[in-house]
Order: C-alpha cells, then sequence, then structure tokens
C-alpha cells in the first residue's frame, strides 16, 4: 500500500472514530434509504427482464428489450406522458396565479379576523386524504342526487352527467387540484411578502403611488424570484401524476381513462390489474429516467438564478 | 388616537384593493368550507330524503341514524380507528426522531462527511427505481402483506422532512454543541437535552406533516393489506364508498334489511368521522405551521 493510501485510510478512521457518535446518529436513516430507495434503484434491471416468481429480481431471465417493445406496442405511453405533462402545466400555471393573487391580496387586507378566518378555511382541504376529496365530489357532482344538479335543475336546467362526461374532466380536476393546494401553496408567497422591505413602500406612498401602482411595480416583481424558484421546481417533477388525485377521484374508469390517464395510475394498473410486472417496470424506469432529467435540468436553472434555493 | 388616525388614513385605492381582496378571497375561502358542509348536511339527512331530493344545500331534518348505524357495526370503524391512531402515533414519533436526528448530524459544521451524506439522502429524490421494484422488495422480501410494517415503513423517513430539519437546525447557533461538548457531553446528550428542546417549532412542523402523511393514508394500505381488520380508516372509507358489495355486507353484519340502509347517508357520515380528527388538529399547531412551512415549502 502506497504511503498516499495509507495516509488516507488513517484520516478517514481518524475521522470515523473521532465523530462515531454521529455515524452511530446517522445510521438508522441510512439503513432505511439503502433498503427502500437503493436497493429499489437496483431493482430497474426487471425493466429488461422476464419476471418469473421462482428466480425473484435478480434470477429471472433477460429479455432485452422486449419489455418496452411491449409498451410500445400498447400505444398507451404517449397519451400517459401527454396527460401527464399538461395536466403539471396547467396545475403550474394556475398554481402560481391563484397562490401568488390570494397571498397578495391576503397581505393587502386590513381586517385581522377576516384574514384569520378565510385563511383557516382555505387549509381545510389540504388537510384531507384524496379519499374524502374524492367523496366530496361524488357529493356534489353525483348523476341522480347531486348537489351541482340539484341547483342545475332547479333553475330549469338539465341534469349534467360528470362522471360520463371525459371532456368535462380535465377543468374538473385542475379545479380540485387548485382547490386542495393553494391555501397551502400561498403561505410561502405571504411569507415572501412578510419579508419584504417597508421603506421601499413608505417611499414609493411618498412618491405618490396608490395602492394598485404598489401591487402592481413593488409586489409583484419583488415575487417574481420567489415564484421562478416554485415553478422551476415544480417543472422539475413534471412528469410525476398526482397518484391519489387522479386515482380517488376518476376510480379508473375505461369512458374517463383517455383524458385522466397518468403514468403514475398506468403503471399502477399495469402493475396490480394485470400483474404485467415486466412492462410496468419498464413505464415506471421510462418515468424515472425523464424525471431525472427534468430535475438536473431545472435545478441547474435555479443553481444559475437563485443559489440559495438550488436543491444541490 | 393611533386608531383614528391610521382610519383617516385609509385612502380611496386602499379601500378598493381591500372590497376587492375580502369579495375574491371570501369567494375562495366559502368554496374550500363549502363542500364540508355540504358532507355534514348530507349526513345528518334522513336517507329517504336523500334518495328522493338528493343532497341538501340546507338541511332537511336533523337526523343522527346514519352516524347511529356507521356506529352500529362498530367492530371495523373502531378496529379502522384503532389502527390509524397507533399507526399515527408510533409512525410520527419515529418520523420526527428520525428525521431531528439525521438532520442534526448533517447540520453539524464540524462533521467532515456531511455534505457526502447530504448528497448520498439527496439522491433518492432524484432518481427512484419506481413503483415496481419497491413493491416487490416489500412484498417479496420484507414480508409486508398483511403486516402492520406496511403502512408504518413506508411513510417512516422523508428526506424532504430531514432536509427542513437541517437547515432549520443549522439556524442554531454552533456555540451551544460546542460548550456542551467542552463540558464533556456525547452527541447524543447534546442532540437529546439541548438541541430538542431549542427546535419545538420544527417539531410541531414535522410531527403535523408526519401525521398528516399518516393519518391520510390509504395507499400503503391498498398495497400491502387485504385483512379487513388491520385496514387504515382512510381505506376502509375508500372500500366503503367504492363497492356496493361492502355496503350490503357491513349492512348484513349490523342486521338491518338492505332497503331500509342510509348507504348514501352513511357514506357521508363515514367521510365525516373519517376526516373530524385531523383537522382538529390544526388549531394546536396552527402557530408553528406557518414558520414551519415556510423553510418546508421552499424545499420540498
Amino acid at each position: 500500500m502506497g504511503k498516499k493510501a495509507m495516509k488516507k485510510k488513517n484520516s478517514v478512521l481518524k475521522t470515523a472514530r473521532k465523530h462515531w457518535m454521529l455515524l452511530l446518529m446517522l445510521l438508522p436513516a441510512t439503513v432505511y434509504v439503502v433498503i427502500f430507495s437503493y436497493v429499489p434503484m437496483t431493482g430497474i434491471v426487471l425493466a429488461f427482464k422476464n419476471y418469473q416468481y421462482a428466480g425473484g429480481i435478480y434470477g429471472s431471465p433477460w429479455n432485452g428489450l422486449a419489455n418496452f417493445k411491449a409498451l410500445m406496442i400498447s400505444g398507451k405511453l404517449g397519451m400517459v406522458t401527454r396527460n401527464t405533462l399538461l395536466y403539471n402545466i396547467a396545475f403550474i400555471f394556475l398554481g402560481v396565479i391563484f397562490e401568488m393573487g390570494s397571498a397578495i391580496l391576503l397581505n393587502e387586507i386590513i381586517s385581522k379576523l377576516f384574514k384569520k378566518v378565510s385563511q383557516s378555511f382555505m387549509f381545510l382541504p389540504y388537510f384531507i386524504s384524496w379519499v374524502v376529496a374524492g367523496a366530496i365530489m361524488y357529493n356534489i357532482f353525483n348523476y341522480e342526487r347531486g348537489v351541482f344538479n340539484h341547483i342545475i335543475t332547479a333553475f330549469g336546467g338539465k341534469p349534467f352527467d360528470l362522471y360520463n362526461t371525459a371532456a368535462a374532466w380535465p377543468a374538473v380536476l385542475i379545479l380540485l387540484k387548485v382547490w386542495k393546494q393553494t391555501g397551502y401553496g400561498s403561505v410561502v408567497y405571504l411569507a415572501a411578502i412578510t419579508g419584504m422591505d417597508q421603506e421601499m413602500y413608505e417611499a414609493a406612498s411618498i412618491d405618490g403611488a396608490n395602492e394598485w401602482q404598489k401591487i402592481r411595480y413593488l409586489t409583484i416583481p419583488l415575487l417574481v424570484p420567489t415564484m421562478m424558484v416554485l415553478v422551476l421546481l415544480a417543472i422539475g417533477n413534471i412528469f410525476r401524476g398526482d397518484f391519489g388525485l387522479f386515482y380517488q377521484t376518476v376510480k379508473s374508469s375505461a369512458i374517463l381513462t383517455p383524458v385522466t390517464d397518468v403514468i403514475d395510475t398506468y403503471v399502477f394498473r399495469l402493475l396490480i390489474n394485470d400483474g404485467n410486472i415486466g412492462v410496468s417496470a419498464a413505464a415506471g424506469l421510462y418515468q424515472s429516467v425523464l424525471c431525472f432529467i427534468t430535475i438536473t435540468i431545472c435545478n441547474n436553472l435555479v443553481k444559475k438564478f437563485n443559489p440559495d434555493y438550488a436543491l444541490y | 388616537m393611533r386608531r383614528f388616525d391610521h382610519r383617516i388614513h385609509l385612502s380611496k385605492d386602499k379601500i378598493a384593493v381591500n372590497i376587492l381582496g375580502i369579495i375574491l378571497i371570501g369567494i375562495f375561502a366559502l368554496m374550500c368550507v363549502m363542500p364540508f358542509y355540504l358532507i355534514i348536511v348530507a349526513s345528518i339527512t334522513p336517507e329517504a330524503s336523500l334518495i328522493r331530493d338528493g343532497y341538501p344545500l340546507i338541511p332537511r331534518g336533523f337526523d343522527l341514524q346514519s352516524y347511529a348505524l356507521c356506529l352500529k357495526n362498530p367492530v371495523s370503524i373502531l378496529k379502522a380507528y384503532g389502527v390509524t391512531i397507533s399507526v399515527t402515533l408510533v409512525g410520527t414519533f419515529l418520523a420526527i426522531f428520525l428525521s431531528t436526528m439525521t438532520g442534526y448530524v448533517l447540520s453539524r459544521q464540524d462533521f467532515p462527511w456531511r455534505n457526502k451524506f447530504s448528497f448520498f439522502f439527496f439522491f433518492t429524490t432524484l432518481f427512484n427505481g419506481g413503483l415496481v421494484p419497491w413493491y416487490i422488495l416489500c412484498v417479496r422480501y420484507l414480508g409486508f402483506k398483511n403486516s402492520f410494517l406496511g403502512i408504518l415503513l413506508p411513510l417512516m423517513f422523508s428526506v424532504w422532512n430531514m432536509i427542513i430539519a437541517k437547515s432549520f437546525m443549522t439556524g442554531i447557533p454552533a456555540a451551544i454543541t460546542e460548550s456542551a461538548k467542552i463540558d464533556g457531553a456525547n452527541d447524543m446528550v447534546i442532540f437529546l437535552r439541548l438541541i430538542i428542546p431549542l427546535s419545538k417549532p420544527l417539531i410541531a412542523t414535522l410531527g403535523l406533516f408526519s401525521a398528516l402523511a399518516y393519518w391520510n393514508d390509504w395507499y400503503n394500505c391498498m398495497l400491502y393489506i387485504t385483512e379487513e381488520n388491520m385496514f387504515t380508516l382512510q381505506y376502509y372509507l375508500q372500500r366503503m364508498l367504492g363497492s356496493a358489495e361492502a355496503m350490503r355486507l357491513v349492512a348484513e353484519k349490523s342486521g338491518i334489511a338492505l332497503p331500509s340502509v342510509p348507504l348514501e347517508g352513511m357514506k357521508m357520515a363515514m367521510t365525516v368521522i373519517a376526516t373530524g380528527p385531523i383537522v382538529l388538529l390544526y388549531p394546536f399547531v396552527q402557530r408553528y405551521f406557518v414558520k414551519g412551512l415556510t423553510i418546508g415549502a421552499v424545499k420540498g
């Protein structure tokens, strides 16, 4: 062993001995991450295998790109990728408008009581599971008894059968997501506004700026950096669908899947309903690689833009 | 006097912004709370009225029969409550402990490997093996099928929560750790005796995140649990909402003939029962929540 290597080994041992307690404290989380994240990462070989129960993950025979070919032939991949992408773009776009908008307005409202009560109300949807959110949707849009149709018919309209009308689902799902997310999302913007330099606002007032001008020329431009970071981080996850949202509201209804199926629900159904392990692993790997690329690109952009907010 | 001053300075545009804000925020806040109101109203409306006239906007009568029926076959619901409460308590405790302990070590500037370990953890959020290998590992090699481990372990450690803990603890003066070290305390003692008491807002936030995740979990239960007496509350609700068959079973068990069972009302009552407690938790942690969320939301 060379002197240099020896020295390096010694310094590693020295550090380990010096900080043995810290290392011990890291041990549980390290073991956890190895088991639940790193070991499954090696399981991506399944995408190139013909999984057989007897052989398990590592013992099953290789079958090259057959799983990917099957995935291509199914013709669904393009559809679910498109859906995932379009839904997430809508979520990000409307998310910014609603979250930033409500933060700005909440900040302007003088009445403390109104602010507190309305903010608590806006937080409520964040606290429920998608199961409950699905139940709520059912209560409102159920064809025979739903509140929505109740109101429509009361005004002489024709009842609307949402659960059989695929075209209406994108709008409904986007609204549902905005409904659930806005209260939580506005907190970051609100904190950014509260942290702004008050002197600027005072100077603007002295210069005769009215309230609208202060929002237009001070608050919004000052929120842009926060917004950029949040948007870029969201774009990083643009190929990851919100499984609960799509699964609990759509319930795998065949009429609705063309417009509501995202990669996550597709992989899930391939695995659990069809038991098609090889093909679903291939679809999962496809998603993981897409996510990895987008996250890496977006993080590099964030780093250029505002290093403090970069993920790594 | 100050208050009077303040009022005088309310300019026209300030009033206009306020009116607009109150209207828009008011509408949105109402939209957020309205569905909960509708569910509660539906749950106390007599079944006959629900079937005949649909879900009401304004209460039509007051009838707790749906709740009574939910509790008439209390075994499964109480079981589900028991499972959810115990998994939430144990899981939240372990999750807080694990993420704060790990976050503390990685916040220690004198720990030379902190960046290497940070990246080791962080990489798992950039790339993952996907659902399939994970599922097979858990079912085949870890024995999660019909085991409490299946609903406890998957939510026990989150790298995001660990990062929140790390950035919070980086803000605690290093002098605290240093002086305790000079006094001869070891790292674990420093963490438990000094750092934890200084991290109350952090713990409240992480606790709320974890408790929410456990309480609202149906996904892991759906993947791993097939035995009815191990269902979590949300999954129990999902099954109940999802299948008329399950409803019929409940009806049979509680010994009521099918036509008179308030299926619709029961769905709504069950939704209220499954949601209630976690929403009631919010006021107690609200004080800490916004502060902690702000750290969390940017990096999570």
